[in-house]
């Protein structure tokens, strides 16, 4: 797998942490929240960035008050056709104004890179052999939009009126 | 009618040129087909019976004569010569190849149409009411607000993959000849106490499996919270719809399963936190609307003495008349109706040919506006009394000129088993048997109008459910197997159809509705007494007696 | 009794598997497959067939056989094979040659 951000291969700083793994006495972890809920404290209390892994069904809401924590936020896909991350991804942007990196993981396809930008999702983690062609394509396949997007920019509604 | 701008052609190019791209990376094998299948449905392309089917968009069921030119254009040069007109008010062809829909879509952006999101898991096409804008007993034309939607949900990131498919309607009128209730946002235009323009809301309404009448969700949204709202309620849907199993996917479950008022808590609850978030300046809904300022139509006297001429004159005149007009707003002018249920004919279909003259006709003779309707037909809105005559002597000449408008021939019926992968039986040659035993055009008017609905599976595109009379078919041990269900309506008063009991083989389908219909005539108070009023009046236990008891 | 048929990926037409493995139009050329090896080959060199982007949805189908000839047992199939039954004059069966 390889993180990708701003349509170049990154490096991660980040370890993902399974639920029954013990957590690394420091460094950057990403945990699920059934984790974060049973040891939020610790989490918390850790001396290190803190991420949050959500479900497909986890919908950002149940963490709100917790949300500042995180730097990142890995949203599953756990099939493409599963479009629930595309509302917890415009929440996180427009509800709940997070501005950390909001990370894709799961079934990452091609053709669904734009919709997941669109909705404020910014790092891409894919397959090794997955093309950056895609990264590079899928911005600039609509010159404009219909809808305002996450992180905002305005509508072709708004650029008619001089927006 | 609307006419895109560098915007809205922008878009459909564009979107043509992503989907020839995916076309290559599938020939090529970078994406397999179920990776495939969700992009080419959201460009309209289905795999069928016997081929590829492309399913073009008709936005609201409102048409150019061009855009109908270029549509018996597709039909010769990339298929086979006709099209089909569906429920949902748009165009299929039922022959195309995957290698050239790219070129069919590139074709048709060039007239501003397209297959964006006639299928898939995402908002479809937005339907309206075929008469919207010339009917009388509109308060508004909705057709602005279809459009807003239209542009609204076109490419929504958010809303590509929903738990299934999303349909909106709206209706604008007292009259709802857009089937809103059936329908998963069903949209009424109306006005306040002040006099201004807002929406009442209706929701989780669907046929299928699960045949649900639509409930009120909210009375009045304002025009300005119009599409805040709407997000709220997709998102709420996107959230919490089931994924589990694709038969439970729609809102209408989601609404059947948490109950009226818990969802239209969470909507309101997210439509307050977002309120103000999708812009729709005043100024675009004046640009929009002024697309659908009234044509410039000629002040006329209310009769036409050369139309009542002809009318005195030609049989075959007077019985058109009878059916395939409604009254126009305007007056001198009349609402025509095309019937596509030609005996022999498939419900729906037309040939290039016929396309290109109705074509002709809309341009010359209807201020160059068309219409689909979701009962299969199409409707020329503008048309001088005057012109009444001559134009249906060239629909008459072109096998156009059927007078059955609302009579027991005009059925809805779906593609069926001859054509569709979904189907469990044929649907078509028992609508033309149907329409075979009842040719005699007296006897259709002497039962009086009767709206018969053919399904050929139960998702119900045929609309079985809210017909007057409804067809299902099944299979029953790998034989085709027809049910009856009556007292279906898909208007204002909606009623989802019962079930008359065991089903009917082929051979005595036709047999059983004629005993209906015979019925009917012998229970009704008068003429006056329509079959569906009967039914409501009478019951089922007649029609049931009538049907079985004999065996 | 069963034959493998498909749809072809660049033009949706319905094929069957012939000997071979090469994908004719017309029934009476598939392939028949009656013991459940003869039918894991059919569906082997069928997978191998969609994974080389010839074809999509492939399936076993049974067929009864009338002399030599094969026929779809089901009524979808037989539409299937044929065309759709109120237009004789569109698909395969507006194509065939033979009696």
């Amino acid at each position: 797998m390889k993180l990708v951000k701003n349509a170049a291969v990154a490096e991660d700083g980040w370890t993902t942490v399974a639920d029954d793994e013990n957590l690394p006495e420091g460094g950057a972890v990403i945990v699920s929240l059934a984790r974060f809920k049973a040891e939020r404290d610790t989490l918390v209390g850790r001396n290190a960035p803190l991420g949050l892994r959500l479900k497909s069904n986890e919908p950002p809401a149940t963490v709100a008050e917790d949300l500042e924590r995180f730097s990142v936020i890995a949203l599953e896909f756990p099939i493409f056709r599963d479009g629930r991350a595309y509302s917890h991804a415009t929440q996180l942007r427009q509800r709940f104004g997070f501005e950390g990196e909001i990370r894709a993981v799961g079934d990452v396809l091609w053709d669904q890179l734009l919709n997941m930008i669109r909705c404020g999702i910014d790092a891409f983690e894919v397959d090794d052999d997955f093309p950056l062609d895609a990264f590079d394509e899928a911005p600039k396949l609509f010159s404009n939009y219909y809808q305002p997007a996450a992180v905002g920019g305005p509508s072709i509604f708004e650029k008619r009126h001089g927006a | 009618m609307y006419r895109y701008d560098e915007f809205d052609q922008a878009a459909v190019n564009e979107r043509v040129a992503q989907f020839r791209g995916q076309v290559a990376r599938r020939l090529q094998g970078q994406i397999t087909e179920d990776q495939f299948k969700p992009l080419r449905l959201m460009n309209g392309l289905y795999l069928q019976l016997h081929a590829y089917m492309l399913r073009v968009a008709i936005p609201y069921g409102t048409l150019s004569a061009r855009q109908m030119h270029m549509l018996a254009h597709v039909a010769r040069k990339y298929d086979k010569g006709y099209g089909h007109f569906t429920t949902r008010q748009n165009i299929q062809y039922n022959w195309p190849r995957l290698v050239d829909t790219p070129d069919i879509l590139a074709d048709l952006a060039t007239v501003e149409m397209h297959g964006i999101q006639t299928s898939g898991n995402c908002i479809r096409n937005v339907t309206s009411d075929p008469f919207a804008g010339v009917a009388k007993d509109e308060i508004e034309d909705p057709r602005p607000w279809c459009e807003i939607f239209r542009q609204w949900s076109t490419f929504h990131p958010e809303f590509s993959y929903l738990p299934r498919k999303f349909k909106i309607a709206v209706t604008a009128a007292e009259h709802d000849r857009a089937a809103i209730k059936l329908h998963d946002i069903g949209i009424r235009v109306v006005k306040n106490a002040e006099g201004e323009t807002g929406f009442e809301f209706w929701v989780g309404g669907g046929m299928g499996r699960t045949p649900i009448i639509a409930k009120k969700l909210k009375d009045f949204v304002a025009k300005a919270d119009l599409l805040d709202y709407a997000t709220a309620c997709l998102r709420v849907y996107n959230e919490l719809g089931r994924r589990d199993n694709i038969y439970k996917a729609r809102i209408k479950i989601l609404i059947h399963e948490m109950g009226l008022a818990k969802y239209a808590e969470l909507v309101e609850a997210e439509f307050q936190r977002i309120r103000g978030t999708v812009a729709l300046p005043d100024a675009e809904i004046a640009r929009i609307q002024a697309y659908f300022a009234p044509p410039a139509y000629e002040s006329l006297p209310a009769t036409s003495t050369a139309f009542e001429a002809k009318k005195f004159e030609d049989r075959g005149f007077r019985d058109f008349v009878r059916t395939n007009l409604h009254p126009h707003k305007v007056p001198g002018y009349a609402i025509v109706s095309i019937s596509l249920k030609a005996p022999g004919v498939a419900p729906g279909d037309i040939s290039a040919d016929q396309m290109d003259l109705v074509a002709d006709l809309a341009e010359t003779y209807s201020l160059g506006e068309l219409r689909a309707t979701h009962e299969q037909n199409l409707v020329l809105p503008n048309v001088k009394l005057d012109d009444v005559y001559t134009v249906w002597q060239q629909l008459r000449d072109a096998g156009l000129g059927t007078a059955n408008i609302g009579l027991l021939s005009d059925i809805i019926c779906c593609p069926g088993l001859d054509y569709c992968d979904l189907a469990n039986a044929r649907s078509i040659p028992l609508a033309k048997e149907i329409q075979d035993r009842f040719a005699d055009l007296e006897r259709q008017h002497k039962v009086g109008e009767l709206k018969i609905k053919m399904s050929g599976c139960i998702n119900a595109c045929g609309h079985h459910h809210v017909g007057h009379i409804g067809v299902l078919g099944v299979d029953k041990h790998g034989k085709e197997l027809y049910q009856l269900q009556l007292g279906g309506s898909a208007t204002e008063d909606a009623s989802l159809g019962d079930l008359t009991g065991a089903g009917f083989p082929p051979e005595k389908l036709v047999d059983a509705v004629e005993t209906v219909i015979e019925t009917y005539l012998r229970l009704r108070t008068g003429e006056a007494e329509a079959f569906l009023d009967c039914y409501r009046r009478v019951g089922m236990a007649p029609f049931k007696a009538a049907l079985y008891e004999a065996r | 009794m069963k034959v493998l048929t498909a749809n072809r990926l660049a033009d949706g037409a319905v094929v069957y598997l012939a000997v071979g493995s090469s994908w004719v139009g017309d029934l009476a050329h598939a392939a028949l497959a009656d013991t459940p090896e003869a039918e894991a080959a059919l569906t082997a060199a069928a997978a191998a067939a969609v994974k080389a982007r010839l074809v999509v949805g492939a399936y076993l189908m049974p067929v009864v056989l009338e002399g030599d000839v094969p026929r779809p047992v089901s009524v979808r199939e037989r539409i299937r094979a044929a065309g759709p039954s109120n237009r004789t004059d569109l698909g395969k069966q507006a194509e065939a040659t033979l009696p």
